[in-house]
């Protein structure tokens, strides 16, 4: 496999430079996208990675979907903070999702500030930045602009679609928009809706970002500054979440932060805190204040029940599509039972479909983590699907 | 009485399930409930080229099935059949199975639903063996089939083969075939279990419909 991707080698290349050598796809004001809202985007970029060799019918592409505050980079060093891609353990050389198989892509969402049009790109209507002119975006929104891309690469049909969160309600409005380009499905960690105490949590991390100062109304580039603290607090406050209580304690406990005793003041006295805010500074580096919010909305306004009339199942109605859908027993973000609604409503139409928990005590992010577990049961899945597909045989 | 084919008989010890393989059509669909770590499913799919899917109690045999390439969901058959619709699948199969559920009337009901033919395995309690250890002891049975001790055991409806034609018949459920099997030797087939195979036969395997 040779890697004719620039973004690939980018160590030495200045990061602004790498986002920019990545591929981008382009879409005229002739095809605009036109969004859940009634609001069309007219001119459009994605950007997005791929990875291994396309076959010669085209049959073995994987969509890889990523989560809120993740991007294109899934099995690539990470343009600005230098790190592995964010799924080397799920997507590669003889991972599960095989690169010396499969030809795997994964683009930035519409919405997203990694190179694909969102609200830190220029508004063609006013010459500006975006920031909050930029029309709501919906997760069957991010789908078409991915199948917009699809077509332009003359790619008709998915072998398989896969993604945890976010990256599982893409999976899930793919197999349900587009059932007939889908051979097989894996949404992890992930539900049909996005439950009220999710929307709550959203909403903190949103007015995080709007009480800052430097937000100026979504209008912040104008000013020359960002909103990190309040960017730092809602991602703070969303890390929680993707955590277990069982987890935190087994990682921190009440330890104390290089310091013997505490010091009666408001210091991070605890490691803990010390954890969090490091994961607050470092996410403003990489990320968009209002991507946070246009992206955190999306996923609060999915809910594909409502959008079959209440009756999920009508979603999958005659679908061919393989399924594997995945949870973690401490995932209380999106607990099992949401999973076992996704799977009652694919066995009320003899979908097929498995359906796999995961023991694990790391709580949401257990998709992202070193799961043995995820990965023997999917690499089985993708083997039998693969098979199914007249796709050779893995050894 | 139809001889098990031998390359089925080949690749698994369990001369139930090889049993049960053989009674299925190729190319058919078939869902397995309680389907464990999917030998049945594996042997099917290998073999006949059904489409083949489970319901498997116990997440770590649902992992090791999804593991292997089978489709099989985590689930109970008390309560996850009525998610399924009418006649899906061509055989829904309970090997081993209605002894444990908690409502084995309703069970019954939904697989009829579900599938054309309903394949239900189960140990005879009837079997001459149990009766005489429970006679002789005077306590719980223990015997192949049935190996743990009463406060063990999932099995809480157990039956005998009369005791289930008679539900069938009260039912109205049409017992296509039936077949006796004691130890790794299979019995006698018979469209109705009468006294003797209620005696000699410590499992019983119905082939069930609805009547037209």
């Amino acid at each position: 496999m040779t890697d004719q991707n620039p973004a690939h080698r980018a160590a030495a290349i200045p990061a602004e430079e790498a986002v920019k050598l990545q591929p981008v796809a382009q879409f005229g004001n002739h095809t605009p996208l036109r969004l859940d809202s009634g609001a069309e985007l007219a001119s459009i970029r994605i950007a997005y990675q791929t990875y291994g060799t396309l076959n010669d019918d085209k049959s073995n592409v994987v969509l890889v979907c990523h989560a809120l505050t993740g991007d294109q980079f899934v099995a690539s060093r990470h343009p600005i903070t230098g790190k592995p891609g964010w799924w080397e353990t799920m997507v590669g050389p003889g991972r599960p999702v095989d690169t010396n198989r499969f030809y795997v892509i994964c683009t930035n969402i519409i919405g997203g500030c990694m190179g694909t049009t969102g609200p830190m790109d220029t508004n063609p209507a006013t010459g500006k930045p975006y920031g909050l002119k930029f029309p709501v975006i919906t997760v069957a929104d991010m789908v078409r602009a991915q199948a917009k891309l699809l077509d332009q690469l003359g790619i008709e049909d998915l072998f398989c679609v896969l993604g945890g969160s976010l990256g599982g309600m893409q999976v899930l409005r793919w197999a349900a928009s587009y059932p007939e380009r889908v051979f097989s499905a894996i949404p992890i960690a992930t539900a049909t809706r996005h439950s009220s105490q999710n929307i709550a949590f959203h909403e903190v991390g949103r007015q995080a970002i709007m009480a800052d100062r430097d937000w100026h109304g979504g209008d912040y580039q104008s000013h020359a500054t960002r909103p990190r603290k309040g960017l730092a607090v809602a991602r703070m406050a969303a890390h929680i979440t993707y955590l277990s209580g069982q987890a935190l304690h087994r990682k921190f406990g009440r330890n104390l932060q290089d310091r013997d005793a505490l010091t009666f003041g408001f210091e991070a006295d605890f490691q803990i805190e010390s954890y969090l805010r490091h994961q607050g500074f470092t996410f403003v580096d990489r990320f968009d204040a209002n991507s946070y919010l246009y992206i955190t909305r999306a996923m609060d306004y999915f809910d594909l029940d409502a959008d079959y009339d209440g009756i999920i199942a009508n979603a999958f109605k005659g679908t061919k599509t393989r399924f594997c859908v995945v949870s973690f027993t401490s995932d209380w973000l999106f607990p099992t039972s949401e999973a076992r609604h996704i799977v009652q409503a694919l066995n009320a139409v003899a979908a097929n479909v498995s359906f796999v928990e995961i023991e694990s005590d790391k709580g949401h992010d257990a998709f992202l983590l070193d799961e043995p577990e995820m990965f023997s049961t999917l690499a089985g899945f993708i083997n039998s699907a693969a098979v199914h597909r007249g796709l050779a045989k893995a050894e | 009485m139809r001889a098990p084919s031998e390359n089925l008989l080949q690749t698994s010890g369990r001369t139930d399930l090889v049993l049960i393989a053989d009674l299925i059509e190729p190319g058919s669909r078939v869902l397995d409930v309680g389907c464990g770590d999917g030998t049945l499913l594996q042997m099917l799919t290998n073999i006949k080229d059904v489409d083949a899917r489970g319901v498997e109690l116990s997440q770590t045999g649902v992992n090791a099935c999804v593991a292997r390439g089978l489709s099989v969901v985590q689930g109970d058959a008390d309560a996850d059949l009525p998610a399924y619709p009418d006649q899906a699948f061509d055989y829904v199969i309970l090997s081993q199975t209605i002894q444990a559920t908690r409502k084995p009337k309703s069970v019954l009901d939904e697989l009829l639903r579900i599938g054309r033919r309903v394949i239900v395995s189960f140990p005879n309690f009837g079997y001459w063996k149990v009766r005489l250890h429970l006679m002789m002891s005077g306590r719980m049975p223990m015997t192949d089939l049935l190996d743990q001790p009463w406060y063990e055991t999932p099995n809480i409806h157990l039956c005998t083969i009369r005791d289930f034609v008679t539900m069938c018949e009260g039912m109205n459920v049409k017992i296509e075939n039936a077949y006796a099997r004691r130890g790794n030797r299979i019995k006698m087939r018979f469209s109705k279990p009468g006294m003797l195979a209620n005696l000699i036969s410590d499992e019983a395997i119905f082939i069930l419909s609805r009547p037209d």
